[in-house]
């Protein structure tokens, strides 16, 4: 059971990349992170959020969106992010360091490792032509206060 | 975000400022492609002091512009990066194919 959680489900457009990231941080910061776990946080949203808007929609249309999810639990952050494109046609390479299908637009294939390495862990479940669902968990250092064993 | 390019012994200094990620870099890649060839730079160096956040998208436009100044038989390099973003470059492994230094004075001493 989550203590505390929010829902925000955006359109796939790359401006919203920005907002993705900050919402995610603002809604962590009720458990006090430090400052490098805020950028942490930031930095796997803004990951998962272009590659759904990449990636996810190739072809850009109305009505695509991107739902992030942010769930509480202690000292546990819980970071979702989903959209209903076209869905990864290879897991297994595009979770290889290094690997992108899209050489074109400069990616350079690190997304999935940058998520690795920020966060405690991560899964992905995608399916094609359905979307893809990108989950993640960050365990924050404890505060100076919860020290005192209250 | 932000760039700004001026140059200084045949290099071309960008200096970024802001955010740097997907969507900012969409206009940004051209800009500084073009800079580059209206130039009489030979070499490159990223100034990335005012930065205050980046995500993977700053490795691929690194590396973007490494192998066109590389094709022109010129250097890159990347200067002030610091600390939380360091993080990012190190994971990319791209430490270990572009010089980074503490100040510009040295990435430009550096391309000697």
């Amino acid at each position: 059971m989550f203590e505390n959680e929010m829902v925000l489900r955006m359109a796939a457009q790359s401006q919203n990349e920005a907002f993705a990231r900050v919402a995610a941080a603002a809604f962590a910061a009720q458990l006090d992170p430090t400052l490098s776990e805020i950028q942490d946080i930031k930095t796997v949203v803004s990951e998962a959020v272009t590659n759904a808007i990449i990636h996810g929609y190739p072809e850009k249309a109305a009505g695509q969106t991107v739902i992030l999810t942010v769930k509480l639990r202690g000292r546990e952050v819980y970071i979702e992010i989903e959209d209903e494109g076209c869905g990864i046609a290879d897991l297994a390479a595009a979770r290889q360091p290094l690997f992108t299908s899209r050489p074109d637009l400069e990616r350079s294939g690190m997304g999935f490792t940058v998520m690795e390495t920020f966060m405690d862990s991560i899964q992905v479940s995608s399916e094609r032509g359905k979307g893809t669902k990108v989950m993640m968990v960050k365990q924050l250092s404890a505060r100076a206060d919860e020290c005192t064993g209250e | 975000m932000l760039i700004d390019i001026y140059e200084k012994n045949r290099n071309l200094i960008v200096r970024v400022i802001g955010e740097i990620d997907h969507h900012a870099l969409e206009n940004t890649r051209d800009k500084i492609d073009k800079a580059f060839g209206r130039s009489n730079a030979k070499n490159m160096i990223f100034d990335f002091n005012d930065v205050s956040f980046m995500d993977s998208s700053a490795i691929g436009m690194v590396i973007g512009r490494y192998r066109l100044v590389e094709e022109k038989g010129g250097k890159l390099a990347a200067a002030r990066i610091s600390g939380d973003l360091r993080r990012i470059f190190e994971i990319s492994g791209l430490m270990k194919i572009i010089a980074c230094y503490q100040d510009i004075e040295a990435a430009i001493d550096g391309m000697v």
